[in-house]
């Protein structure tokens, strides 16, 4: 069974990220593979371990230096990499990049499940696994905290607000999945040497046999949100029953209740 | 302008801030709803309290679940035949997928989790976090329908009139599922901090009362997460007096102490309440993006050096197993409950 992890790369979580002259800048923090899609190749992973003779192909759009992000995937055990990489493709947005994508998976063939983290750090939308899906017309099996695969069949738990539901959908499936599928296992060490050595292949659109998708959503404006001033107020107390008084009348006069 | 708000619901239990949406459509302009599922006649009468002109209903057995390929090929041949400028939904789990899915089939793009929308002559524009609200950014959908999904509580609800009501128009039903729903387990992680007003969350510190003695016969790991049940249980006792829900940090979650469901935080859910209460919370950035934008934070916590304090309004340096039951007291004498 071909299996993708379809990946990003985005700035770590703990870089200060802000808008500047219309631009996102981060300073000199790393590029790393999007959190969220760390869960994506685990949960991939851990479908191959459970069908043999699976294999898995992790997939990124991205500049040149989207391949560290790749090279993580393998680092961590995936067995090939492809980037997609084209200039054409600075402005890309999500139904743009389902797009691409779903012709890179028609390309790479053969494929029985594509595994998405839940979203991006970035734009944070969470919608490309259900427009890859769409496009691809396959099922979508979102927001998976567990997966199996049984006579054709992918069953999922799905974590909603509302609690957990059992759905499954036939091969082949678009899967997204949440933190639920398992703590992401850490890059070996062969597997960082393996990853080191890796010859990632870059296809360009014409590569895919595509046209740069339109830009249907652009961006307008950038801005940084107000600064939040905020100077703690220690509430103190001899007892912790003095304290909860004092805390509660202050929350009252805030009147949020 | 012609505004179409996907009313969400789980057996029958409407997202608030599908109501929200609507209020944002009238706004705007008209606004007609759409309600799929199977006797959802309450919905549909709920839409036009809330003000909905028109209100469509796909009433058939075959959407009694939510699944994503059928909702979205009946949206869509709705949005084709009643030509709306604009789809509003709340943000929900169902909603991402079903917008995301609908705006392939009409070939227009779809504005998340949006917290603002402005008319700018012809154009909409959205406002919508990204880089996990570290950046607002303000976005123009060129296709049409301009679709977008409101982060819940970002927009005002309207106040229903029990005296509107109307006819609700028949939908045509598209049948293409490629899903199968198996059933639900519907359990103590059913928790919806989206649309919470109040939540009261947990962290590692919930674990840490070495007064308590756990049942004999427990190895270490199995005492911890007794003990943060207690901790939880004196969490849910507050957030139940307050009308409020339980959100727990990541380190609560991998800790196993409380559902992933319950998470707040990057990886969790980001929440916007009126009051956070964080109880044994050292505050990692990550838990601090998910809950920054509450209105009053409030944080209990043992170490004073803690970043939480550095975004609560209100804090106590404590230990949280004696102050959280005093503020449940108290909250119930002065809430005359």
């Amino acid at each position: 069974m071909k299996i993708i992890a379809c990946i990003k790369q985005v700035p770590d979580s703990e870089a200060k990220v802000r808008a500047d002259n219309g631009q996102v800048t981060w300073g000199e923090a790393p590029l790393v593979i999007n959190p969220f899609d760390e869960y994506a190749v685990e949960g991939a992973l851990q479908q191959k371990e459970a069908n043999d003779g699976s294999t898995v192909t992790a997939l990124c759009i991205g500049p040149e230096s989207a391949k560290d992000a790749l090279k993580h995937a393998l680092a961590m055990g995936a067995d090939e990499a492809i980037l997609v990489s084209d200039p054409a493709l600075n402005e890309l947005d999500t139904v743009g990049a389902a797009r691409v994508l779903a012709s890179a998976i028609q390309k790479i063939g053969g494929v029985y499940m594509v595994v998405f983290g839940r979203q991006t750090l970035d734009n944070g939308a969470g919608i490309t696994p259900a427009q890859t899906a769409r496009v691809l017309g396959w099922g979508m099996l979102g927001l998976a905290g567990q997966i199996k695969v049984q006579d054709g069949s992918v069953h999922v738990e799905r974590v909603i607000e509302e609690g957990r539901q059992n759905v499954s959908a036939k091969l082949p499936v678009v899967v997204s999945v949440v933190q639920s599928i398992g703590e992401p296992r850490y890059p070996s060490f062969m597997g960082i040497r393996k990853a080191s050595k890796a010859n990632i292949p870059t296809w360009t659109l014409s590569d895919l046999g595509i046209d740069a998708p339109a830009t249907i959503i652009k961006r307008a404006e950038l801005a940084n949100p107000p600064e939040r001033k905020t100077a703690v107020e220690i509430i103190t107390g001899d007892t912790p029953e003095a304290i909860a008084e004092t805390l509660v009348e202050k929350i009252l006069a805030e009147k949020v209740l | 302008m012609k505004t179409l708000v996907y009313i969400d619901h789980f057996k029958g239990e409407v997202q608030p801030a599908s109501w929200e949406a609507l209020g944002l459509g009238k706004s705007l302009g008209s606004v007609s709803a759409v309600v799929f599922g199977v006797n959802v006649d309450a919905i549909a009468k709920a839409a036009f309290e809330h003000g909905a002109d028109e209100v469509f209903v796909a009433n058939d057995p075959s959407l009694e679940d939510y699944r994503a390929e059928p909702y979205a090929s009946t949206l869509s041949a709705l949005a084709s035949s009643s030509t709306p400028d604009l789809i509003l939904f709340p943000t929900t789990a169902r909603t991402r997928e079903l917008a995301a899915m609908s705006a392939v089939d009409l070939s227009t793009g779809v504005l998340t989790d949006i917290t603002g929308l402005e008319k700018n002559g012809d154009s909409l524009i959205a406002t919508r976090p990204i880089y996990e609200g570290k950046v607002m950014e303000k976005s123009i959908c060129s296709g049409k329908p301009v679709m977008a999904t409101i982060r819940p509580r970002a927009f005002p609800k309207p106040e229903p009139d029990s005296s509107k009501s109307g006819t609700a128009t028949k939908v045509e039903v598209k049948s293409d599922a490629l899903t199968t729903v198996e059933g639900y387990a519907q359990s103590e992680s059913a928790v919806n901090l989206g649309d919470a007003g109040v939540i009261v969350s947990g962290g590692r510190g919930v674990s840490n009362n070495p007064s308590l003695v756990p049942p004999a016969g427990m190895d270490e790991k199995e005492a911890e997460i007794w003990r943060a049940h207690q901790g939880f249980t004196l969490i849910g006792e507050l957030a139940n007096v307050l009308n409020g829900a339980v959100g727990a940090s990541r380190a609560a979650v991998d800790g196993g102490y409380i559902p992933y469901s319950h998470q707040v935080g990057q990886t969790g859910k980001v929440v916007t309440p009126d009051l956070y209460i964080a109880c044994g919370i050292s505050g990692a950035i990550q838990h601090l993006v998910g809950m920054r934008n509450a209105k009053v934070i409030v944080a209990i916590n043992k170490d004073a050096d803690a970043p939480i304090f550095t975004q609560a309004r209100y804090g106590v340096v404590g230990d949280l197993f004696k102050i959280v039951p005093a503020l449940t007291t108290e909250f119930k004498k002065k809430l005359g409950k």
